[in-house]
């Protein structure tokens, strides 16, 4: 950071809330706490808005992924003799991070000035989104502009991508259903619905009569309960991976890490069903913003900003500032040698300790720095993320759409679904012949996550042949020729750390494996409420808001196609 | 569009409102004066635009533009440009007025009638069209609308049959696309250029089966789903179904009524008629114009049968009927000998039968049978009271015979047919849980019969009569529907085999062995089938639930008919039986007739006082009074020939009703010294139950099969 013009010193100084990156979960305590009144500083280290969650140049996104490997230079000695300094070192959340071109042309100013690839990708919004109530309730949506995903399939180690049938309207379109199969599923739907409305109407009238499914079924493993309501494993497989968005492979129960249950289950198929139709442009349950997945952290800071949130970008903190009698958080030393106080910090959670500050603190001054403190890793999961730019698309004629391979669909040890993504042009996320496809994979450790991925990738993508092998190409069959061809290429297994509340020094959470970013939203607010007392997110703009949202659908700008 | 609630008016909304209405009024004052004025100046045109802008449903003042614009018309019709600019404002008049309103029917009107003056070009249209069928994509003003501009532009089916899909597969509820579909689809499929209905319509079934299967709680799949099923059985060309006589049957007649002692006769139907003439009828799939001797050419040695009068047997006062007959002469003044005539009908050799939807019967059609003419026996006959009791013999079941009675049908491309049903059938059996379901199913079961072939074995005719019998619990508000369903698939059920039908035919010895079928205690509400039973001579349809007579009219050789017990409130029920020329014997006791005061069916005929006809017959100058309280006993009982009749058990029997009904039957009885004046029409005054008939006091209820036993 030496070659960048200094900063000139900040001013004031003091402030209720410092927050340290500006990811999604960051970007919306930033947001919801300025519009509270709360005086908020925002830094970053980085020289863009979004830290894991921005969406990139290539070069950028390479350098972001690599250097965060490596450990920040020695921070300049602490001198004030009124604080302790606790150094401060960032740790990568990345891992075998690998990356490949195949066509140097892609790295061309031409085309590297149109990409904007997403670092927590594959991940799309669902219409009924509570990340859309909240971009709605602090009025951020008026920085954003989202589009469909045209599309949605199930896939095979055949290479067949056949459609999700998610609606009334795909399900009358399918042509791999047969009639009883489409009867079944659109029935299961309308029994989900029937089983909304009156737990709705039991929530006001307090009719409990009309609720449709028991409350053991309830508790009862997902799986157990599509089985009772007699549907075949085809349509099984739909509502779990395809409509549910499950992780696990569900009939494993060993393997399975996550058994879900009846409730949790009908609670996703709750969001897709309300997500479909509940903007009037949106074509299906799923939209992406345009220019890509870091618009929304730059949505809420810029809303942040309104409020009177403080920003600066490229500015890392280098050590935390104590009380030397209470051990109690002070402040924070900023690169530029700044001192700055406030009451309560949120830290980045790629933000540790220096090695050499753990061992001389007090136990006082460890419960302060708690969420610091590196934990034992249990077998926590990761997430194994790849990207390719890719020429020509997964299926044609369709240019946005999501694909999921659920456990065993790719290979007979495949334990959990991978997702793939692939976004177009018209987001505005890479050059009009191209597409960027996004995979993803829970995995327990790196090579089995990176083998998962590589997997997907080869069903879907042509890899780069050299020139001279021509030949070989021939003899495989047409259905590989028409596969889109592997441009540039990236693998990396990314941790999964959960945001922390830890009294007035607390850390964000890192992206999640999931789609949508509905458990962050949860963990930012659960946040908020821990450190803001239990204040409610958005309150002020709430009311006077409210009445046109219900008018117009919301309000949300999703472009036609 | 669809579904949304309905908001109260908030107080400001009702000022609102209440300040419109007074603007409105004082608009609406200054306009119809300028409209009986007949002023059409610009300003008095901009007036009338704003009370349409305000109001689309004024209209009287889209009618003041259509005058408006005549006016300018006429003066200045070789002024292309301002003709062409004083119609693209009526066009932007319309527009603005739809954007009010879409539902207004004066502005659609409005502007159809604009087009049809040929000076706008249309292509805007379909752009707008396009644009408010994005808005509500529903709106049948918009479809109808659609469907005129096409029309005008000359845009191709095809092309509109793909936007139909498009529009279903945006929304597969959208009752108004699947509507148009089957328009431009029956217009496609009757110019079978490329449209080959045995290649689209399996199509269009898979289609509506994903609607019907993903939801089938929908409606516009249902519908079109019939629709299709209609398409499937109906042929758009009109066939004969049947004749009497059949091809290859052999019939006897004779002269007069006299009875034939040749007991070899009663294998074949015999015949007696006092006119020297037996009736040939032709039954087609559906009503015809046009059958005449030209079209029907009937070869044969009978004489005096050169210009046969072919008459439609149709209460509908048309030259349009399913049911054509004409009156074969069998006995010349000369002396005739017993003899055997072989008689040859061809229809179809010249064009001319036409269906109703304008299809010509293009299938030339031939049959023969064999006519033995005997020799007038002319005795006394002896007064045959006809009692439903006895005197049956049973139908030989084993005699060949009814083959020829029962004739196989003309038709046309039914194996594609058959198999589309058949595909249906086993789809539907998945859905039949819901109503629809279960009525999709007894329709497919019954499509399936009706384009098997005689003798094809597996139609289920046991479960088609099962669906309707739970649908009469499950729907009881559409009770009557079903009933009527079941009997019919009842009545298939006993004609679709000689085995079953033969279980209900009987001979009546008194009558010359007459071909008796007795259909009693059946619980039928409509009649059906009648196609198949042309033969018939003698009907017994007592205790049933019938509420009407039609489909009996086509029953030309019928003269004895028991409709005692059933459901008939008028005589106007019994409109149909007026073409029973042989009719002689009704019995129509035990019904609800004269029971309900206000009887629906008068208000659909036309006023019997505005009918100089019975004014000037003697009965109805006699009696006015009576004619006039009894007009419709009046009118029916006029034209049949009726030699019995019983009326008794019904509101209507009584001494008053008596005076008239005598006097009505003995009137005809004159023309024939055969038959007396029947002691059976005197009124028994001493008798409360009013029977004129003092014969009929047995139980009529017995079943039939058992008194025969």
């Amino acid at each position: 950071m030496s070659d960048l013009p200094p900063y000139p010193p900040l001013d004031p100084t003091t402030y209720d809330l410092i927050i340290v990156g500006t990811g999604v979960p960051s970007s919306i305590l930033a947001a919801a706490a300025s519009s509270s009144g709360t005086s908020v500083l925002h830094l970053d280290p980085n020289p863009f808005y979004g830290s894991h969650f921005a969406s990139l140049s290539l070069p950028d996104l390479t350098s972001f992924l690599r250097s965060n490997s490596l450990s920040p230079p020695p921070p300049p000695p602490s001198d004030n003799p009124d604080f302790l300094s606790v150094d401060l070192a960032t740790r990568s959340l990345y891992s075998s991070v690998e990356i490949a071109t195949f066509d140097s042309s892609i790295l061309d100013e031409r085309h590297s000035r149109k990409l904007n690839v997403d670092l927590c990708g594959p991940r799309v919004l669902f219409c009924a989104d509570e990340s859309i109530n909240l971009m709605l309730r602090s009025g951020s949506n008026n920085y954003v502009e989202f589009k469909s995903v045209d599309a949605s399939f199930v896939g095979d180690s055949s290479g067949e991508l056949r459609s999700v049938p998610d609606s009334r309207g795909a399900i009358f379109k399918d042509r791999s259903l047969a009639l009883a199969e489409k009867n079944q599923l659109m029935k299961f739907f309308k029994l989900v619905q029937a089983h909304l409305a009156a737990a709705a109407a039991s929530s006001t009238e307090s009719d409990e009569g009309a609720v449709k499914i028991t409350e053991e079924d309830m508790e009862t493993p997902f799986v157990e309960f599509l089985a009772k309501m007699l549907l075949p494993p085809k349509i099984k497989w739909i509502i779990l991976y395809g409509i549910a968005m499950v992780d696990y492979d569900q009939d494993n129960v060993e393997a399975c890490g996550d058994l879900l249950k009846t409730r949790e289950g009908i609670a996703r198929l709750a969001l897709y069903i309300t997500s479909i139709g509940r903007f009037s442009n949106a074509v299906g349950a799923l939209i992406y913003p345009i220019y890509g997945q870091g618009e929304l952290p730059q949505a809420f800071c810029r809303r942040a900003a309104v409020k009177g949130c403080i920003y600066v970008l490229r500015m890392p903190i280098t050590a935390l500032l104590l009380d030397k009698e209470t051990g109690g958080y002070k402040g924070v030393r900023l690169a530029t040698g700044q001192e700055i106080f406030s009451q309560k910090l949120i830290l980045d959670p790629c933000i540790t300790l220096g090695s050499e500050s753990m061992s001389s603190l007090t136990d006082q001054q460890k419960e302060t720095l708690r969420v610091l403190v590196p934990k034992s890793i249990s077998s926590e999961a990761k997430i194994a993320r790849g990207i390719c730019i890719i020429r020509g698309s997964v299926k044609a004629g369709i240019s946005n759409a999501l694909v999921v391979y659920p456990p065993k669909s790719l290979f007979p040890e495949q334990l959990v679904a991978i997702r793939v993504l692939q976004l177009g042009s018209g987001l505005a996320v890479c050059p009009a012949d191209m597409h960027v496809l996004y995979f993803s994979t829970v995995c327990d450790n790196d090579d089995q996550g990176k083998a998962a991925l590589l997997s997907a990738m080869s069903t879907l993508i042509r890899p780069q042949v050299p020139e001279n092998s021509e030949s070989e190409s021939v003899v495989e069959n047409d259905n590989v020729e028409a596969k889109p061809v592997v441009l540039w290429r990236a693998l990396y297994v990314q941790e999964l750390v959960k945001g922390e509340f830890g009294g007035s020094i607390s850390s964000a959470s890192s992206p999640d494996g999931n789609l949508n970013y509905n458990e962050l939203v949860e963990s930012a607010v659960k946040l908020y409420e821990h450190v803001m007392g239990s204040e409610e997110l958005f309150k002020e703009e709430t009311s006077p808001d409210n009445a046109t949202e219900e008018e117009n659908d919301g309000g949300v700008e999703i472009e036609a196609m | 569009m669809h579904g949304r609630p309905r908001k109260a008016y908030k107080p400001e909304e009702e000022a609102a409102s209440a300040a419109k209405a007074v603007k409105l009024r004082s608009l609406q004052n200054q306009f119809m004066s300028n409209h009986h004025a007949k002023i059409y100046t610009k300003e008095a045109i901009d007036l009338s635009t704003k009370l349409l802008e305000i109001n689309p449903e004024a209209y009287t003042a889209w009618n003041y533009r259509k005058l408006a614009v005549e006016d300018t018309l006429s003066r200045e019709e070789s002024n292309q440009d301002l003709v062409k600019s004083v119609l693209d404002e009526e066009l932007k008049v319309v527009e603005s007025a739809l954007r009010q309103n879409f539902k207004s029917y004066g502005a659609w009107h409005h502007r159809k009638w604009v087009l049809s003056k040929g000076h706008s070009s249309v292509g805007n249209e379909l752009r707008l069209l396009d644009k408010f069928q994005t808005l509500d994509s529903r709106n049948f003003h918009a479809w109808n609308y659609r469907r005129f501009v096409v029309e005008l532009t000359n845009r191709s089916k095809e092309d509109e049959l793909k936007y139909t899909e498009d529009m279903i597969s945006k929304d597969f509820s959208n009752y108004s696309a699947w509507h148009n579909r089957s328009v431009l689809l029956s217009s496609l499929l009757a110019k079978a250029e490329g449209f080959m209905p045995n290649e689209k319509i399996p199509d269009e079934y898979k289609l509506v089966h994903d609607a019907i299967f993903t939801d089938e709680d929908d409606q516009s799949g249902w519908f079109y789903h019939l629709w299709l099923l209609d398409q499937t059985v109906n042929v758009e060309t009109p066939l004969l179904t049947s004749s009497w006589p059949s091809h290859g049957s052999c019939i006897n007649l004779s002269g007069g009524a006299g009875c034939l002692n040749d007991s070899s006769s009663s294998k074949l139907t015999t015949f007696c008629s006092e006119s020297g003439s037996f009736p040939l009828i032709l039954y087609f799939d559906q009503a015809v114009s046009g059958v005449s001797s030209s079209t029907v050419t009937v070869d044969s040695e009978l004489r005096g049968n050169e210009d046969l009068v072919w008459e439609p047997v149709s209460n509908k006062n048309s030259r349009v009927s399913s049911v054509w007959v004409a009156r074969l002469k069998y006995m010349s003044s000369e002396p005739c000998f017993p003899k055997e005539y072989t008689v040859k009908v061809r229809i179809g050799n010249s064009p001319g039968i036409v269906s109703s939807r304008g299809c010509n019967f293009s299938t030339p059609y031939e049959f023969v049978f064999t006519a033995h003419v005997h020799d007038t026996v002319r005795e006394d006959s002896q007064e045959v009271v006809v009692s439903w009791t006895d005197g049956f013999d049973i139908w030989d079941a084993q005699s060949k015979d009814l083959n020829f009675l029962v004739n196989l049908d003309q038709q046309m491309g039914l194996k594609w047919r058959q198999e589309a049903i058949e595909e249906e059938i086993e789809l539907f059996r998945a859905l039949s849980d819901s109503k629809i379901g279960k009525l999709t199913l007894a329709r497919l079961l019954m499509a399936k019969a009706m384009i098997s072939e005689n003798g094809v074995k597996g139609v289920h005719y046991e479960e088609i009569l099962e669906l309707y019998n739970d649908l009469m619990v499950l729907d009881s508000s559409h009770y009557h529907y079903y009933k009527d369903e079941h009997s019919v698939a009842l009545l298939h059920k006993v004609t679709s085999s000689t085995e079953s039908l033969s279980r209900h035919l009987f001979r009546y010895r008194d009558m010359n062995n007459s071909v008796c079928l007795r259909l009693n205690n059946l619980s039928l509400s409509r009649i059906a089938s009648v196609k198949k039973l042309l033969f018939v001579q003698m009907l017994d349809l007592s205790h049933n639930e019938l509420h009407s007579t039609e489909g009996l009219e086509a029953m030309q050789l019928l003269s004895c008919l028991n409709l005692s017990h059933n459901r008939i409130r008028s005589f106007s029920a019994l409109d149909s039986l007026r073409h029973l020329k042989q009719l002689r014997v009704l019995d129509v006791s035990h019904n609800n007739i004269g029971e309900h005061s206000v009887d629906t069916t008068r208000y659909l005929c036309s006023s019997p006082l505005s009918n100089s006809e019975w004014t000037e017959d003697e009965v109805g100058r006699q009696m006015t009074s009576l004619v006039t309280k009894y007009w419709d006993a009046y009118f029916v009982l006029r034209d049949l020939n009726l030699k019995q009749l019983d009326i008794a058990g019904n509101m209507i029997a009584g001494d008053e009703f008596y005076t008239l009904v005598p006097q009505k039957v003995a009137n005809l009885e004159d023309e024939d010294s055969c038959f007396p004046c029947p002691k059976s029409f005197r009124a028994s005054t001493s008798s409360t139950t009013l029977n004129l008939k003092p014969f009929s006091d047995t139980d009529c209820g017995k079943t039939w099969i058992k008194s025969s036993n």
